[in-house]
């Protein structure tokens, strides 16, 4: 009993001490909450490549894509941060779940690529990261620390720009007769093209008559049930949700 | 209250701050958890009596009151299963992320007038995309449980989620234009008065789209009717099938902290949010102001108006759970394409027209001069503790007329106030 | 992962360098910068390595992310540092349109792979050699 709480209290007390050490009073929260964030979203983006099963890709996305709308809040883009999170991470990670559900393939087939051209892709990346990071450090402006003004919020002007009126205050160290365009027409714009894929994907994705039977049906009934029991579990029931369309009763049409 | 602490108390800064975010987080998990305890009880109660029996009777007494008590007990005490070919780390991690989601949403949400976690100028638009996070510990339960039931239940319940988020967004969209802002405090500010101030009385508009908001608001967080993803004659238990124990209560944590959210939005967009339907501390002469202490029980008596709404919300959704019967899936999906979205595309529209033509609504709050509210991004940089009033008798997002002196000014108003 | 070594090593002491440059001072643009670069290689990398067509979607999301942070960074009142230029609104006007088409073209590809998932049983794009001569 004694050398078992020993042996809890020990390793709490350790980081415990450790952090009664710190100059507490000191930490910039900004800069404490920024690095939180930064490192999650970096930290899943690399796991992002780094993983074999996409469904814990598409995990790790969203973890990722989480962390930079925190990011976006820190900055002060408010709005879009809250975007961020309905429209990618609520919309568009949930489409790609679905696709990864619905094109569920057994974990034992590994598709990886090969050797050399991983490390050829691994180099070309390493190549990319330095000279992106040698170009954030090169310009004196970007260094330079935060000012850190409490300025309006942004809902407002974000809204009154999309409808072609600017009034928020001309950005810092702009000129001041440089002439600020509204965005009604990229607005507008951006919403038939919302509309025209709306349609195309739908049309894209419906349920076809077909005259010879479909790949994916003939790969399902030549692999015969006592074999598909016997692959890895989670994608052999994808798999067959798909095959049966599970959301509409009556699938085809 | 950081300012309280600093000020009063004398606390360093950064302690003070942590202190508060400590306090805010753990008042926000009491209110989850004390209401999911509560709820449960009552749902039970209720179901009995909507049956004709009576429910728990036995347990701490004649009307069961610590039957939550109970049910959290045994199922702390149950094993924790997993199944074989589950993706162990996904299913473990699933109900968290359900829950976290259930819980973030209530940063935004305020439940008196200083009396919210974290002031965001976008708060209903942060609430309304937390809450659709919720459906990715419901995906990833299904998922990672290697089964087909769960599997079925999980997609249905992300399909039937994501459809209504559309309708629902749209419902949402109509108490913003007329309060002019998407922040929550504006939004119950302006329903400041008497019951007539308040948007469900605005216009019809606005009344037909509260209750599509109801139907939408049921449909997100998979209440019955709509609860086929958990529907136990037709697919086991759906997504949480293979959840026992504790990781089975916190899906359900998750599930009546998303009800509770869903009311007292309801409460805060429509009902006048915080605001009785008399305004007693009007009357009186106390306005809820910060800085002094009868302010702040007015604030509390605020704070108790809008749990009373929202558990109010949270009964009547338990009353439709056990009066209606089920619809399948196609009836769900054809309910939200078919029914919900073009009635609020339609009120919507509706309200805008009638907003451009009476901006006043069909009665006036006859105790404050219609819209007085305080403008929280109007403030100065240190917070709440500066309370200006501004009397605004124009709706106060002004439509882009750039020739209309009224939108000059407000433009004018707005550039002068950021830096 | 036999070929992360060298390319761990490399990452491994930019991050060292790094990490002592700026972790005291206050967050500036720069910051957002190696953030928005790390999610931009680690999405172009993703790309180029993934089979799974899924994946490469995946890529093209963190990509986009990347571009996002960095628009944020150049736009926000907080991070300007004295005398710099920020954009101002239309760095988040521009996020804002990215987000947009982002989602937009996810659900295309989306649909692009569910016909191909359906006309060829895989997702493997490797398999996409039909036009091959």
């Amino acid at each position: 009993m004694m050398p078992a709480t020993l042996s809890l209290a020990l390793p709490l007390a350790l980081p415990l001490a450790l952090l009664m050490t710190l100059p507490l009073a000191a930490i910039n929260w900004h800069t404490l909450l920024f690095l939180l964030f930064a490192v999650v979203a970096c930290a899943c983006a690399v796991a992002v490549v780094l993983a074999d099963n996409v469904v814990r890709m598409a995990f790790y996305l969203v973890l990722s894509l989480g962390a930079t709308a925190g990011l976006f809040f820190l900055a002060g883009a408010e709005f879009l941060g809250a975007m961020q999170l309905m429209i990618y991470v609520g919309g568009t990670l949930v489409l790609l779940v679905f696709g990864v559900m619905l094109t569920a393939q057994s974990p034992f087939v590994a598709i990886k690529t090969s050797t050399g051209d991983r490390v050829l892709a691994g180099m070309v990346g390493a190549a990319l990261l330095a000279v992106l990071l040698q170009s954030a450090f090169r310009v004196e402006a970007w260094q330079l620390p935060a000012v850190g003004a409490v300025t309006a919020p942004t809902a407002t002007p974000l809204g009154m720009a999309l409808l072609g009126v600017r009034v928020d205050a001309p950005a810092a160290g702009a000129p001041e007769t440089a002439v600020r365009s509204g965005y009604l027409l990229p607005f507008e714009i951006v919403s038939v093209h919302l509309l025209v894929v709306l349609v195309g994907a739908a049309y894209l994705a419906r349920a076809k008559r077909r005259r010879t039977p479909r790949a994916i049906d003939v790969a399902a009934s030549s692999s015969s049930p006592p074999s598909s029991s016997s692959s890895g579990g989670v994608a052999a029931t994808a798999r067959e949700a798909s095959s049966s369309s599970a959301l509409v009763p009556g699938g085809r049409r | 209250m950081a300012d309280f602490l600093i000020n009063t108390v004398g606390l360093p800064e950064w302690l003070a701050w942590t202190t508060t975010a400590v306090v805010a987080a753990v008042l926000i998990l009491n209110v989850i958890a004390g209401g999911a305890l509560v709820f449960i009880w009552a749902e039970r109660k209720i179901a009995a009596r909507i049956q004709d029996r009576l429910g728990p009777t036995r347990t701490g007494g004649r009307f069961g009151w610590l039957q939550s008590l109970a049910d959290g007990i045994k199922l702390l005490a149950k094993e924790d299963l997993m199944p074989e070919g589950a993706d162990g780390m996904l299913f473990r991690l699933a109900p968290y992320i359900s829950f976290c989601a259930s819980f973030c949403a209530f940063i935004a949400l305020p439940f008196a007038f200083d009396f919210v976690g974290q002031r965001l100028n976008v708060g209903v638009f942060f609430v309304v995309a937390v809450l659709g996070l919720e459906v990715f510990g419901v995906i990833l339960a299904g998922y990672a449980s290697a089964s087909k039931w769960s599997l079925f239940g999980a997609m249905r319940e992300a399909a039937q989620v994501v459809s209504y988020e559309v309708p629902l967004g749209m419902c949402v969209v109509v108490p913003v234009m007329l309060a002019g802002s998407m922040d929550l405090v504006t939004i119950a500010e302006k329903q400041a008065g008497w019951v007539s101030s308040w948007y469900l009385f605005h216009d019809p508009f606005t009344f037909v789209i509260f209750w599509v908001y109801v139907t939408c608001a049921v449909a997100s967080v998979n209440r019955a009717p709509f609860d086929l993803a958990e529907a136990e004659s037709e697919l086991v238990a759906g997504f949480h099938t293979e959840y026992s124990g504790l990781r089975w209560s916190f899906f359900f944590m998750a599930e009546y902290g998303s009800m509770f959210l869903v009311s007292a939005l309801a409460a805060l967009l429509f009902l006048g949010g915080w605001n009785g339907p008399i305004p007693v501390a009007h009357l009186l002469g106390l306005s809820d102001g910060t800085g002094d202490t009868a302010g702040y029980f007015v604030r509390l008596l605020g704070c108790g108006n809008l749990i009373v709404k929202a558990s109010l919300g949270v009964l009547i959704m338990m009353w439709i759970r056990w009066s209606l019967p089920r619809l399948r899936i196609d009836q769900v999906m054809a309910t939200c394409l078919k029914y919900c979205t073009p009635i609020a595309a339609a009120m919507f529209a509706g309200a805008m027209f009638w907003q451009l033509a009476l901006p006043g609504g069909l009665v006036r709050g006859l105790s404050r001069p219609a819209g007085e509210v305080r403008e929280g991004w109007l403030e100065g940089p240190g917070g709440l503790s500066v309370r200006p009033t501004k009397a605004v008798s124009t709706p106060a997002v002004p439509v882009a007329l750039v020739d209309d002196p009224r939108s000059q000014t407000e433009a004018k108003s707005i550039v002068q106030v950021s830096p | 992962m036999n070929h992360f070594p060298f390319v761990d090593g490399m990452q491994s002491a930019m991050g060292a360098v790094l990490a002592v440059g700026l972790i005291d001072s206050p967050v500036s643009v720069a910051h957002y910068l190696v953030v928005g670069a790390v999610l931009f290689t680690a999405g172009v990398v993703c790309m180029t390595v993934k089979r799974n067509a899924l994946g490469v979607l995946m890529g093209i999301e963190l990509v986009l992310n990347g571009a996002n942070v960095n628009f944020v960074a150049f736009s926000s009142p907080y991070l300007r540092g004295e005398g710099a230029v920020s954009l101002g609104l239309d760095g988040q006007v521009i996020a804002l349109f990215v987000i947009l088409l982002a989602a937009a073209e996810a659900a295309v590809a989306l649909a692009i792979t569910l016909n191909f998932y359906n006309n060829h049983a895989t997702v493997d794009i490797d398999r996409a050699d039909d036009l091959k001569g």
